[in-house]
Protein backbone atom coordinates (compact mmCIF):
# COMPACT_ATOMS: atom_id res chain seq x y z
CA UNK A 1 0.00 0.00 0.00
CA UNK A 2 1.17 3.54 -1.01
CA UNK A 3 2.57 5.56 2.54
CA UNK A 4 0.80 8.95 2.71
CA UNK A 5 3.02 12.02 1.41
CA UNK A 6 4.29 13.52 4.73
CA UNK A 7 4.79 17.40 4.99
CA UNK A 8 5.68 19.45 7.32
CA UNK A 9 4.10 22.45 7.52
CA UNK A 10 5.07 26.19 9.44
CA UNK A 11 4.81 29.25 10.40
CA UNK A 12 6.20 32.05 12.49
CA UNK A 13 5.18 31.88 15.92
CA UNK A 14 4.32 35.60 16.23
CA UNK A 15 2.24 35.74 13.26
CA UNK A 16 -1.15 35.86 13.87
CA UNK A 17 -2.03 34.89 9.98
CA UNK A 18 -2.33 31.43 10.29
CA UNK A 19 -6.35 31.26 9.34
CA UNK A 20 -4.65 30.54 5.71
CA UNK A 21 -2.43 27.86 7.15
CA UNK A 22 -4.52 26.27 9.38
CA UNK A 23 -6.92 26.10 6.44
CA UNK A 24 -4.49 24.24 4.16
CA UNK A 25 -3.48 21.87 6.81
CA UNK A 26 -7.05 20.51 7.01
CA UNK A 27 -7.26 20.16 2.86
CA UNK A 28 -4.07 18.50 3.10
CA UNK A 29 -5.00 16.16 5.32
CA UNK A 30 -8.04 15.32 3.51
CA UNK A 31 -6.00 14.96 0.21
CA UNK A 32 -4.59 12.25 2.45
CA UNK A 33 -1.23 13.47 3.51
CA UNK A 34 -0.11 13.14 6.96
CA UNK A 35 0.90 16.77 8.05
CA UNK A 36 2.82 17.54 10.66
CA UNK A 37 2.90 21.13 11.89
CA UNK A 38 4.97 23.06 13.63
CA UNK A 39 4.99 27.07 14.71
CA UNK A 40 9.05 27.38 14.25
CA UNK A 41 10.40 29.74 11.87
CA UNK A 42 14.47 29.25 12.29
CA UNK A 43 15.75 27.52 9.95
CA UNK A 44 17.58 25.13 12.46
CA UNK A 45 14.23 23.53 14.26
CA UNK A 46 13.05 23.47 10.54
CA UNK A 47 15.75 21.82 9.29
CA UNK A 48 16.07 19.32 12.73
CA UNK A 49 12.16 18.65 12.66
CA UNK A 50 12.16 17.84 8.92
CA UNK A 51 14.76 15.01 9.21
CA UNK A 52 13.61 13.35 12.46
CA UNK A 53 10.16 13.48 10.85
CA UNK A 54 11.62 12.24 7.32
CA UNK A 55 9.00 14.61 5.42
CA UNK A 56 8.56 14.54 1.76
CA UNK A 57 7.93 18.20 1.77
CA UNK A 58 8.73 21.41 4.18
CA UNK A 59 6.06 24.51 3.42
CA UNK A 60 6.87 27.59 5.57
CA UNK A 61 4.42 30.32 5.67
CA UNK A 62 5.47 34.00 6.08
CA UNK A 63 3.31 36.73 6.39
CA UNK A 64 5.42 38.91 8.49
CA UNK A 65 8.42 39.40 6.65
CA UNK A 66 11.67 38.07 7.81
CA UNK A 67 11.80 35.08 5.61
CA UNK A 68 14.71 35.38 3.58
CA UNK A 69 17.56 34.31 5.74
CA UNK A 70 15.30 31.42 6.22
CA UNK A 71 14.56 29.93 3.50
CA UNK A 72 18.72 31.19 2.65
CA UNK A 73 20.05 28.80 5.46
CA UNK A 74 16.99 26.18 5.15
CA UNK A 75 18.35 25.12 1.08
CA UNK A 76 21.84 25.40 2.38
CA UNK A 77 21.13 23.31 5.08
CA UNK A 78 19.15 20.60 2.99
CA UNK A 79 21.79 20.23 0.83
CA UNK A 80 24.54 19.88 3.30
CA UNK A 81 22.62 17.31 4.84
CA UNK A 82 22.34 15.52 1.39
CA UNK A 83 18.48 16.07 1.97
CA UNK A 84 18.21 17.89 -1.42
CA UNK A 85 15.11 15.58 -2.16
CA UNK A 86 12.87 17.20 0.38
CA UNK A 87 10.21 19.57 -1.85
CA UNK A 88 10.04 23.26 -0.24
CA UNK A 89 7.21 25.49 -1.05
CA UNK A 90 6.52 28.78 0.61
CA UNK A 91 3.32 30.66 1.35
CA UNK A 92 1.93 33.54 2.86
CA UNK A 93 3.03 37.34 2.31
CA UNK A 94 5.94 36.88 -0.10
CA UNK A 95 6.97 39.72 -2.54
CA UNK A 96 6.97 38.99 -5.74
CA UNK A 97 10.84 39.80 -6.48
CA UNK A 98 11.59 37.56 -3.01
CA UNK A 99 9.71 35.11 -4.95
CA UNK A 100 11.85 35.11 -8.12
CA UNK A 101 14.77 34.45 -5.75
CA UNK A 102 13.74 31.68 -3.67
CA UNK A 103 12.67 29.79 -6.98
CA UNK A 104 16.54 30.45 -7.97
CA UNK A 105 17.74 29.23 -4.97
CA UNK A 106 15.93 26.10 -5.78
CA UNK A 107 12.39 26.75 -3.59
CA UNK A 108 9.72 24.75 -5.20
CA UNK A 109 6.84 27.22 -5.70
CA UNK A 110 5.67 30.31 -3.40
CA UNK A 111 1.81 30.55 -2.91
CA UNK A 112 0.14 33.95 -2.80
CA UNK A 113 -2.33 34.57 0.08
CA UNK A 114 -5.33 33.93 -2.58
CA UNK A 115 -3.89 30.44 -3.56
CA UNK A 116 -5.82 27.35 -3.73
CA UNK A 117 -5.06 24.63 -1.64
CA UNK A 118 -6.31 22.65 -4.24
CA UNK A 119 -3.69 24.04 -6.42
CA UNK A 120 -0.73 23.21 -3.52
CA UNK A 121 -1.95 19.76 -3.50
CA UNK A 122 -1.95 18.95 -7.32
CA UNK A 123 1.34 20.80 -6.95
CA UNK A 124 2.87 18.82 -4.54
CA UNK A 125 1.45 15.63 -5.98
CA UNK A 126 3.66 16.46 -9.07
CA UNK A 127 6.68 17.64 -8.30
CA UNK A 128 7.16 15.61 -4.94
CA UNK A 129 11.17 13.52 -5.76
CA UNK A 130 11.91 11.35 -3.03
CA UNK A 131 12.88 8.64 -4.47
CA UNK A 132 10.67 5.66 -4.55
CA UNK A 133 11.37 1.75 -3.13
CA UNK A 134 12.79 3.79 0.12
CA UNK A 135 9.61 5.69 1.19
CA UNK A 136 7.17 3.30 -0.93
CA UNK A 137 4.50 5.33 -3.22
CA UNK B 1 17.28 5.81 11.65
CA UNK B 2 14.38 8.21 10.64
CA UNK B 3 14.41 6.80 7.35
CA UNK B 4 14.30 3.63 9.01
CA UNK B 5 11.06 4.58 10.74
CA UNK B 6 9.25 5.27 7.62
CA UNK B 7 10.10 1.80 5.73
CA UNK B 8 8.58 0.12 8.94
CA UNK B 9 5.74 2.19 9.02
CA UNK B 10 5.20 1.78 5.35
CA UNK B 11 5.00 -1.96 5.81
CA UNK B 12 8.12 -2.22 2.77
CA UNK B 13 8.92 -6.02 2.29
CA UNK B 14 12.33 -4.93 3.32
CA UNK B 15 11.31 -3.98 6.79
CA UNK B 16 10.98 -7.38 7.74
CA UNK B 17 14.87 -7.28 7.30
CA UNK B 18 15.57 -4.18 8.99
CA UNK B 19 13.36 -4.71 12.55
CA UNK B 20 15.32 -8.24 12.50
CA UNK B 21 18.68 -6.32 12.21
CA UNK B 22 17.64 -4.36 14.56
CA UNK B 23 16.38 -6.44 16.91
CA UNK B 24 19.26 -7.98 18.99
CA UNK B 25 20.84 -4.15 19.24
CA UNK B 26 17.24 -3.67 21.78
CA UNK B 27 16.27 -3.76 25.09
CA UNK B 28 18.31 -1.45 26.54
CA UNK B 29 15.90 1.78 26.60
CA UNK B 30 13.39 2.15 29.44
CA UNK B 31 10.19 3.02 27.39
CA UNK B 32 7.53 5.08 28.70
CA UNK B 33 3.93 5.47 27.69
CA UNK B 34 2.06 8.58 28.43
CA UNK B 35 -2.30 7.86 27.64
CA UNK B 36 -5.16 10.09 28.52
CA UNK B 37 -8.40 11.97 27.42
CA UNK B 38 -7.79 14.47 24.43
CA UNK B 39 -6.25 17.82 25.52
CA UNK B 40 -5.19 16.28 29.17
CA UNK B 41 -2.03 18.12 28.85
CA UNK B 42 -0.27 14.99 27.34
CA UNK B 43 2.05 16.63 24.85
CA UNK B 44 2.95 19.69 26.80
CA UNK B 45 4.13 17.11 29.55
CA UNK B 46 6.04 15.37 27.24
CA UNK B 47 7.92 18.51 26.47
CA UNK B 48 8.46 18.75 30.13
CA UNK B 49 9.91 15.04 30.92
CA UNK B 50 12.37 15.90 27.55
CA UNK B 51 13.34 18.83 29.58
CA UNK B 52 13.45 16.64 32.99
CA UNK B 53 15.68 13.73 31.74
CA UNK B 54 17.98 16.12 29.98
CA UNK B 55 18.87 17.42 32.70
CA UNK B 56 19.28 14.06 34.40
CA UNK B 57 21.63 13.70 31.29
CA UNK B 58 19.68 11.02 30.11
CA UNK B 59 18.74 11.32 26.33
CA UNK B 60 14.99 10.54 25.16
CA UNK B 61 13.31 9.71 21.36
CA UNK B 62 9.67 10.62 21.61
CA UNK B 63 7.15 9.09 19.40
CA UNK B 64 3.87 10.83 19.55
CA UNK B 65 0.72 9.26 17.80
CA UNK B 66 -2.41 10.93 16.54
CA UNK B 67 -5.23 9.49 14.37
CA UNK B 68 -5.19 9.51 10.63
CA UNK B 69 -8.42 10.12 8.98
CA UNK B 70 -10.30 6.76 8.09
CA UNK B 71 -11.54 7.65 4.93
CA UNK B 72 -8.50 9.69 3.27
CA UNK B 73 -5.46 8.49 5.76
CA UNK B 74 -4.51 12.08 6.54
CA UNK B 75 -3.23 13.27 9.47
CA UNK B 76 -2.64 16.38 11.54
CA UNK B 77 -0.13 15.40 13.58
CA UNK B 78 0.35 18.52 16.08
CA UNK B 79 1.89 17.52 18.82
CA UNK B 80 5.72 19.31 17.97
CA UNK B 81 3.60 22.48 18.32
CA UNK B 82 4.21 21.65 22.30
CA UNK B 83 7.58 21.28 22.14
CA UNK B 84 10.03 23.92 22.80
CA UNK B 85 13.14 23.57 20.72
CA UNK B 86 15.83 21.21 21.47
CA UNK B 87 17.60 22.01 18.22
CA UNK B 88 20.96 21.67 19.15
CA UNK B 89 20.49 18.36 21.36
CA UNK B 90 21.43 15.27 19.39
CA UNK B 91 20.20 13.60 22.40
CA UNK B 92 16.68 14.19 21.82
CA UNK B 93 14.94 12.77 18.86
CA UNK B 94 11.05 13.35 18.25
CA UNK B 95 8.99 11.89 15.34
CA UNK B 96 5.47 12.14 15.20
CA UNK B 97 3.03 9.14 13.97
CA UNK B 98 -0.14 8.69 12.41
CA UNK B 99 -1.80 5.71 13.87
CA UNK B 100 -2.81 4.65 9.75
CA UNK B 101 -6.20 3.38 10.78
CA UNK B 102 -5.31 1.37 13.24
CA UNK B 103 -7.44 1.11 16.68
CA UNK B 104 -6.15 1.26 20.38
CA UNK B 105 -3.49 4.24 20.51
CA UNK B 106 -0.90 3.50 18.31
CA UNK B 107 -0.07 2.64 15.03
CA UNK B 108 0.82 -1.14 13.80
CA UNK B 109 4.25 -0.27 13.57
CA UNK B 110 4.98 1.49 17.25
CA UNK B 111 6.36 -0.97 18.39
CA UNK B 112 9.12 -1.78 15.63
CA UNK B 113 9.21 2.20 15.71
CA UNK B 114 10.29 2.09 19.69
CA UNK B 115 13.24 0.10 19.07
CA UNK B 116 14.26 2.37 16.51
CA UNK B 117 14.98 4.97 18.68
CA UNK B 118 15.71 2.35 21.39
CA UNK B 119 19.04 1.01 18.86
CA UNK B 120 19.96 4.57 18.29
CA UNK B 121 20.85 4.73 21.94
CA UNK B 122 18.45 6.22 23.67
CA UNK B 123 18.09 5.90 27.29
CA UNK B 124 14.22 6.75 27.44
CA UNK B 125 12.03 6.87 25.03
CA UNK B 126 8.05 8.03 25.26
CA UNK B 127 5.30 7.56 23.28
CA UNK B 128 2.33 9.48 23.27
CA UNK B 129 -0.37 7.77 22.24
CA UNK B 130 -4.04 8.89 20.78
CA UNK B 131 -6.42 9.92 23.66
CA UNK B 132 -9.50 7.55 22.50
CA UNK B 133 -10.43 4.49 22.45
CA UNK B 134 -8.88 1.25 24.44
CA UNK B 135 -5.53 2.79 24.01
CA UNK B 136 -4.25 1.98 27.72
CA UNK B 137 -4.85 -1.28 27.24
CA UNK B 138 -2.40 -1.21 23.97
CA UNK B 139 0.29 0.84 25.26
CA UNK B 140 0.58 -1.30 28.37
CA UNK B 141 1.88 -3.95 25.93
CA UNK B 142 4.32 -1.79 24.27
CA UNK B 143 5.96 0.06 27.56
CA UNK B 144 7.84 -0.64 30.42
CA UNK B 145 5.59 2.21 32.45
CA UNK B 146 2.78 3.25 31.65
CA UNK B 147 1.70 6.96 32.94
CA UNK B 148 -1.94 7.79 32.82
CA UNK B 149 -2.71 11.69 32.37
CA UNK B 150 -6.51 12.49 34.25
CA UNK B 151 -7.33 16.39 34.63
CA UNK B 152 -10.27 18.14 36.16
CA UNK B 153 -13.06 19.55 34.94
CA UNK B 154 -13.95 16.24 32.44
CA UNK B 155 -16.93 15.37 34.56
CA UNK B 156 -17.52 15.21 37.87
CA UNK B 157 -15.68 12.58 39.51
CA UNK B 158 -13.12 9.81 38.65
CA UNK B 159 -16.39 7.76 38.22
CA UNK B 160 -16.13 8.64 34.67
CA UNK B 161 -12.42 7.45 34.05
CA UNK B 162 -12.31 4.38 31.98
CA UNK B 163 -12.96 1.07 32.85
CA UNK B 164 -9.67 -0.83 33.35
CA UNK B 165 -7.40 1.89 33.81
CA UNK B 166 -6.80 1.90 37.51
CA UNK B 167 -5.64 -1.97 36.75
CA UNK B 168 -3.25 -1.06 33.81
CA UNK B 169 -1.49 2.48 35.01
CA UNK B 170 1.54 2.27 36.31
CA UNK B 171 1.63 5.68 37.64
CA UNK B 172 -1.30 8.45 37.65
CA UNK B 173 -0.63 12.17 36.50
CA UNK B 174 -3.12 15.00 37.67
CA UNK B 175 -2.39 17.86 35.31
CA UNK B 176 -4.04 21.08 35.26
CA UNK B 177 -2.92 21.22 39.20
CA UNK B 178 -3.72 24.86 38.62
CA UNK B 179 -7.24 24.27 38.04
CA UNK B 180 -9.97 23.58 40.32
CA UNK B 181 -10.87 20.08 41.67
CA UNK B 182 -7.49 18.79 40.74
CA UNK B 183 -6.36 18.18 44.05
CA UNK B 184 -10.21 15.95 44.62
CA UNK B 185 -9.60 13.90 41.55
CA UNK B 186 -5.85 12.75 43.12
CA UNK B 187 -7.81 12.26 46.80
CA UNK B 188 -10.07 10.21 44.57
CA UNK B 189 -7.58 7.89 42.40
CA UNK B 190 -5.39 7.67 45.86
CA UNK B 191 -8.92 5.80 47.73
CA UNK B 192 -9.69 3.85 44.82
CA UNK B 193 -6.34 2.28 45.07
CA UNK B 194 -6.12 1.49 48.20
CA UNK B 195 -9.66 0.07 48.07
CA UNK B 196 -7.89 -2.30 45.75
CA UNK B 197 -5.25 -2.86 47.54
CA UNK B 198 -2.53 -1.20 45.19
CA UNK B 199 -1.12 1.42 45.58
CA UNK B 200 1.66 1.56 48.55
CA UNK B 201 4.41 3.55 46.73
CA UNK B 202 3.11 6.95 48.18
CA UNK B 203 3.99 8.62 44.55
CA UNK B 204 2.13 6.70 42.70
CA UNK B 205 0.18 9.37 42.05
CA UNK B 206 1.47 13.50 41.22
CA UNK B 207 0.01 16.47 40.80
CA UNK B 208 1.71 18.30 38.29
CA UNK B 209 0.93 21.76 35.81
CA UNK B 210 2.71 20.43 32.38
CA UNK B 211 2.25 24.59 31.37
CA UNK B 212 4.57 25.79 33.89
CA UNK B 213 6.99 22.42 35.08
CA UNK B 214 5.59 22.42 38.44
CA UNK B 215 5.32 18.34 39.49
CA UNK B 216 7.56 17.60 36.63
CA UNK B 217 10.64 16.58 38.63
CA UNK B 218 8.59 14.85 41.23
CA UNK B 219 6.87 12.57 38.28
CA UNK B 220 9.99 11.82 36.63
CA UNK B 221 11.44 10.60 40.15
CA UNK B 222 7.96 8.44 40.88
CA UNK B 223 8.81 7.14 36.97
CA UNK B 224 12.29 5.94 37.82
CA UNK B 225 11.52 4.51 40.74
CA UNK B 226 8.98 1.96 39.89
CA UNK B 227 11.33 1.52 36.91
CA UNK B 228 13.96 0.67 39.72
CA UNK B 229 12.12 -1.45 41.69
CA UNK B 230 10.75 -3.41 38.48
CA UNK B 231 13.94 -3.97 37.53
CA UNK B 232 15.29 -5.20 40.35
CA UNK B 233 12.49 -7.86 40.92
CA UNK B 234 12.81 -9.11 37.85
CA UNK B 235 9.02 -7.83 36.88
CA UNK B 236 10.51 -5.59 33.98
CA UNK B 237 12.28 -8.11 32.16
CA UNK B 238 9.54 -10.90 32.71
CA UNK B 239 6.76 -7.67 31.21
CA UNK B 240 9.10 -8.04 28.40
CA UNK B 241 8.62 -11.32 27.58
CA UNK B 242 5.06 -11.32 28.10
CA UNK B 243 4.87 -8.44 25.39
CA UNK B 244 6.92 -10.18 22.81
CA UNK B 245 4.71 -13.40 22.96
CA UNK B 246 1.85 -11.39 22.46
CA UNK B 247 3.70 -9.75 19.82
CA UNK B 248 5.15 -12.90 18.23
CA UNK B 249 1.10 -13.98 18.14
CA UNK B 250 -0.03 -10.96 16.15
CA UNK B 251 1.73 -11.73 13.78
CA UNK B 252 2.04 -15.38 13.24
CA UNK B 253 -2.01 -14.21 12.81
CA UNK B 254 -1.51 -11.55 10.97
CA UNK B 255 1.28 -13.74 8.72
CA UNK B 256 -0.93 -16.88 8.47
CA UNK B 257 -3.89 -14.77 7.24
CA UNK B 258 -2.33 -13.45 5.08
CA UNK B 259 -0.57 -16.26 3.27
CA UNK B 260 -4.44 -18.15 3.58
CA UNK B 261 -6.06 -15.17 2.34
CA UNK B 262 -3.36 -14.72 -0.86
CA UNK B 263 -4.53 -18.15 -2.39
CA UNK B 264 -8.32 -17.80 -1.57
CA UNK B 265 -9.67 -15.53 -4.49
CA UNK B 266 -9.07 -17.86 -7.14
CA UNK B 267 -10.98 -20.61 -4.87
CA UNK B 268 -14.02 -18.87 -4.21
CA UNK B 269 -15.79 -20.12 -7.74
CA UNK B 270 -18.84 -19.68 -9.79
CA UNK B 271 -19.82 -23.03 -7.95
CA UNK B 272 -19.47 -21.84 -4.28
CA UNK B 273 -21.09 -18.63 -5.16
CA UNK B 274 -23.89 -20.44 -6.57
CA UNK B 275 -23.80 -22.93 -3.79
CA UNK B 276 -24.12 -19.77 -1.48
CA UNK B 277 -27.10 -18.30 -3.56
CA UNK B 278 -29.30 -21.24 -3.08
CA UNK B 279 -28.35 -21.53 0.70
CA UNK B 280 -27.27 -25.32 -0.09
CA UNK B 281 -23.92 -25.13 1.68
CA UNK B 282 -23.22 -22.04 4.56
CA UNK B 283 -20.10 -19.41 4.16
CA UNK B 284 -18.49 -20.76 7.65
CA UNK B 285 -18.68 -24.22 6.50
CA UNK B 286 -17.37 -23.61 3.37
CA UNK B 287 -14.88 -21.18 4.54
CA UNK B 288 -13.45 -24.46 6.86
CA UNK B 289 -13.28 -26.55 3.78
CA UNK B 290 -11.10 -23.98 1.62
CA UNK B 291 -8.20 -23.42 4.39
CA UNK B 292 -7.97 -26.95 5.00
CA UNK B 293 -7.85 -27.19 1.07
CA UNK B 294 -4.94 -24.67 1.09
CA UNK B 295 -3.28 -26.63 3.97
CA UNK B 296 -3.13 -29.41 2.27
CA UNK B 297 -2.16 -28.20 -0.77
CA UNK B 298 0.63 -26.44 0.93
CA UNK B 299 1.67 -29.53 2.48
CA UNK B 300 2.65 -30.88 -1.31
CA UNK B 301 4.52 -27.77 -2.22
CA UNK B 302 8.43 -27.88 -1.33
CA UNK B 303 8.46 -25.95 1.90
CA UNK B 304 5.13 -27.74 3.15
CA UNK B 305 6.48 -31.13 2.53
CA UNK B 306 9.99 -30.35 4.22
CA UNK B 307 7.89 -29.19 7.27
CA UNK B 308 5.61 -32.22 7.02
CA UNK B 309 8.78 -34.44 6.36
CA UNK B 310 10.22 -33.56 9.96
N1 LIG C 1 -4.13 25.32 32.85
C1 LIG C 1 -3.33 24.38 32.36
N2 LIG C 1 -3.33 24.16 31.03
C2 LIG C 1 -2.52 23.17 30.54
C3 LIG C 1 -1.69 22.40 31.40
N3 LIG C 1 -1.03 21.51 30.64
C4 LIG C 1 -1.42 21.71 29.38
N4 LIG C 1 -2.31 22.72 29.31
C5 LIG C 1 -2.97 23.23 28.10
O1 LIG C 1 -3.89 22.27 27.63
C6 LIG C 1 -4.00 22.31 26.21
C7 LIG C 1 -3.81 20.95 25.60
O2 LIG C 1 -2.47 20.53 25.82
P1 LIG C 1 -1.78 19.39 24.96
O3 LIG C 1 -0.45 19.16 25.58
O4 LIG C 1 -1.83 19.67 23.53
O5 LIG C 1 -2.74 18.18 25.30
P2 LIG C 1 -2.70 16.69 24.66
O6 LIG C 1 -3.21 15.78 25.74
O7 LIG C 1 -1.38 16.41 24.12
O8 LIG C 1 -3.76 16.81 23.52
P3 LIG C 1 -4.01 15.78 22.31
O9 LIG C 1 -2.66 15.29 21.84
O10 LIG C 1 -4.72 16.61 21.31
O11 LIG C 1 -4.86 14.68 22.88
C8 LIG C 1 -2.96 23.34 25.76
O12 LIG C 1 -3.60 24.54 25.52
C9 LIG C 1 -2.02 23.44 26.94
O13 LIG C 1 -1.40 24.68 27.02
C10 LIG C 1 -1.73 22.69 32.82
O14 LIG C 1 -1.06 22.05 33.63
N5 LIG C 1 -2.56 23.67 33.22
MG1 LIG D 1 -0.81 15.76 22.17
Amino acid sequence: MDAPIRILLTKPTHDCHDRGVRYLMRVLRDAGFEVVFTNFLVSDDVLSAALQEDVDVIGISSSAGGHMPVFEELMDGLREREMTDVLVIGGGIIADSDAVRLREMGVGEIFGPGGSPADIEAFIRQHVRRQPGVAVR
Amino acid sequence: MARLITLLESGHPDAQREGAELFPHTGRALVIGITGPPGAGKSTLVDQLIAEYRRRDLSVGVLAVDPSSPFTRGALLGDRVRLRSFVDDDHVFVRSMANRGHMGGMSLATPAAIRVLDAMGMDRVIVETVGVGQSEVEIMNAVDCTVVVEVPGMGDSIQTMKAGVMEIADQFVVNKADRDGASRIAQEIRRLLRERGVGRRDNLVVSTVASTGVGVDELVTAIETFLAAQRASGELERRRVRQLHTELERHVSQKAQHRVMAGLHSKVTEDILNALQHRTRDPESIAAALIDESLNVDANSPVGARRAGR
